[in-house]
């Protein structure tokens, strides 16, 4: 006699209680941060002044393909200063690799090429040294990447021009602490520089990825995905960074968060399977959306 | 009471009870299973025991002959044990043809890794040197030492070594064995530097390239640094493997029984000129070789033993320090 048989049919009368379909599904919103209850009353003091300054960056029909596969089909954007430009769309769609050829970043992949023409004011990016470019077009990635070397070492690393061991620490020592505190993380740290970068938590080492990368005064800030590793907390301070960022030099920010794209962007463009299907300012694109695809991908996601 | 029930029927309908799954031991496995469970057991112990074995035996024998003056004495020419001198020679020689391997082997092995891992282009090419770098890997040590014996006495290199009076050179020279030692070294070294570069996230690189580094300056200031616990790693086993070496040193450094300068210029004589290392010591000595000496033998075998014994315990130490090592990012 088999253990199974002990248990037998349960109850009649019990067969109807026991739900026969699983609960129906509720939607479920993509981001987790609160959504701001309405724009004005945003977690930070918003500096909305729709008047942007001169362009920064220019895309005429840039197209990128990985060997075979193309990935950016015939981008045409440009790029202000004291403006902040999300990219949204799902994934997959050529966002990353759009931000990539910006700095030029796409070349350290082989399969990699690139169509169109990208100018920063007004100059091929082609024809312009890339060491220097990407110090003028700086960029934070994803996943906080600080060196392991100490805090002050990570920013005198971005300033130095490669490995010259002029200027010495005293000399950048003003510029290093000016880095940080634009970047709102001087304070935190009680003027200890020698910590290593890698003790501070997630969202200090995108602070300092983000002082690292405008420690050299550049000219335009990529952003891809910067809070997508951090808490909802290091995310709201990175935001109010970046409202405070924008009044000194252009801001392209890849989100998946639709609410973050609504928060601190001016305008958004949202791209589909590497077409630029929407462009315009942050308003128009959340609520009078003109194409019917950045309708259904911003509908679905405040549901 | 039908109400109470409806609201509970967790009480009425259990999680339905599956047969108890037989316990996992030894006395419900098949007979096979037990079998090589049991050859399992005794293989591994068996290897302890050897090993026990090894290091007993050579500490028993080798601590009744190892006296303070015998490491510290140069071998002696003599027919009578007690006339054969100490070991100080071996001892140096070891010393100095480990070093010499060493310091050939490391900048190239380092240089090829990151030249392989950070450029690798043509992709052919980077193929050939991989499989390169096995064939040398492979190659047992006596073919590299007759290979080497071979090179040597050309007359190119006949500056670095002893050259007879009619003008035939010798070909044998610390720098010949060295050269060929730092051929066995260069391998391990190699791997360990290619793997711990291939083991750093590409985000490490992409951001610095990214704040305009050159690719060069990220590989120095970045790269490299992260490596150091990997090239060290490779550095004492191939150290090991160095001290360890027997052929080499019979063929190319001549197995001489003192170091034996050529020339009179202070330093390069020395790597000019001929020599031993603890193995070819203990390969002269022991009733295999001329077999004059076992005692020297064995107390030689037992210092080469802890030798290669506290390198080995290096190496653990540095793999578990660099498995543990804060790569948060
Ligand atoms: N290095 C690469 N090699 C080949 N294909 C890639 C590479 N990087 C991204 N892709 C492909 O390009 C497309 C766009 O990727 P990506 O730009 O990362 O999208 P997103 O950032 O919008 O999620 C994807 O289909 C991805 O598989
Ligand atoms: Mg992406």
């Amino acid at each position: 006699m088999s253990m199974y048989d002990e248990v037998g049919p349960a109850d009649p009368f019990l067969e109807d209680d026991v739900p026969s379909l699983p609960p129906p599904r509720r939607r479920v919103r993509v981001d987790r941060t609160p959504l701001p209850v309405e724009p004005g009353a945003a977690p930070f003091a918003r500096v909305r002044d729709r008047s942007s300054g001169p362009e920064r960056m220019r895309l005429e029909g840039l197209t990128v393909n990985y060997a075979e596969a193309r990935v950016v089909k015939g981008v045409s954007l440009s790029i202000h200063q004291g403006e902040v430009l999300a990219l949204i769309g799902p994934s997959g769609c050529g966002k990353t690799t759009l931000l990539r050829t910006l700095n030029r970043l796409t070349e350290a992949t082989a399969t990699a090429s690139r169509g169109g023409r990208v100018l920063l004011d007004d100059q091929e990016v082609e024809q312009i040294e890339v060491t220097a470019l990407r110090r003028r077009v700086a960029m934070v990635f994803q996943q906080p990447n600080p060196f392991p070397m100490s805090i002050f070492d990570n920013i005198a690393y971005a300033i130095r021009v490669q490995n010259r061991k002029r200027p010495g620490r005293r000399e950048l020592e003003p510029a290093v602490v000016d880095a940080l505190r634009r970047a709102g993380l001087y304070d935190e740290l009680g003027g200890d520089l020698d910590r290593p970068a890698l003790r501070l938590s997630g969202g200090q080492q995108q602070r300092l990825c983000i002082a690292r990368a405008i420690a050299t005064r550049p000219e335009v800030l990529l952003m891809d995905e910067p809070c997508s590793a951090l808490d909802p907390k290091s995310t709201a301070v990175i935001e109010e960074l970046i409202g405070e960022l924008r009044r000194e030099l252009a801001v392209v920010i890849v989100t998946h968060n639709l609410a973050q794209a609504h928060r601190v962007a001016d305008r958004v463009a949202f791209m589909y399977l590497g077409d630029l299907v929407e462009l315009g300012d942050v308003d128009q694109v959340f609520e009078a959306p003109q194409a019917q695809r950045t309708r259904d991908y911003v509908a679905g996601a405040f549901g | 009471m039908a109400t109470q029930l409806t609201r509970a029927p967790a009480v009425l309908a259990p999680a339905p009870q599956r047969p108890r799954p037989r316990g996992d031991t030894v006395g419900n496995w098949r007979w096979s299973q037990r079998l090589a469970f049991g050859a399992c057991w005794a293989a591994g112990i068996a290897l302890c025991v050897v090993a026990i074995a090894i290091v007993g035996y050579m500490a028993v024998r080798g601590l009744q002959y190892l006296r303070p003056d015998i490491l510290f004495s140069r071998p002696e020419p003599g027919l009578a044990q007690s006339e054969t001198g100490g070991i100080l020679d071996p001892i140096l020689g070891t010393i100095l043809l480990t070093l010499i391997g060493i310091v050939i082997a490391t900048p190239i092995a380092v240089a090829t890794a990151v030249w392989l891992v950070e450029y690798g282009r043509p992709a052919a090419l980077a193929r050939l040197v991989e499989s390169g770098i096995e064939v040398v890997a492979g190659t047992p040590d006596i073919v590299l030492a007759i290979f080497g014996l071979a090179v040597f006495q050309l007359h190119l290199f006949a500056p670095i070594s002893f050259t007879a009076s009619g003008g035939g050179v010798f070909g044998r020279s610390f720098i010949a064995a060295g050269a060929m030692m730092s051929l066995i070294a260069l391998p391990l070294v190699f791997a360990a530097t290619r793997e711990g570069l291939a083991s750093l996230p590409a985000r490490l690189r992409e951001g610095s390239w990214a704040l305009g580094k050159t690719k060069i300056c990220t590989i120095r200031t970045v790269l490299l640094p992260q490596v150091r616990r990997n090239i060290a790693t490779g550095v004492a086993l191939g150290t090991g493997r160095i001290v360890g070496d027997t052929a080499i040193v019979v063929v190319l450094l001549g197995a001489s029984l003192r170091i034996d300068p050529q020339g009179n210029v202070p330093g390069l004589s020395v790597l000019r000129g001929t020599g031993s290392t603890l193995t070819s010591y203990v390969y002269a000595n022991s009733p295999a070789g001329e077999g004059n000496a076992p005692q020297k033998a064995y107390a030689a075998a037992f210092v080469l033993l802890v030798i290669v014994l506290l390198i080995n315990g290096a190496v653990d130490l540095l793999g578990r320090r660099s498995s543990h090592v804060e790569l948060g990012v």
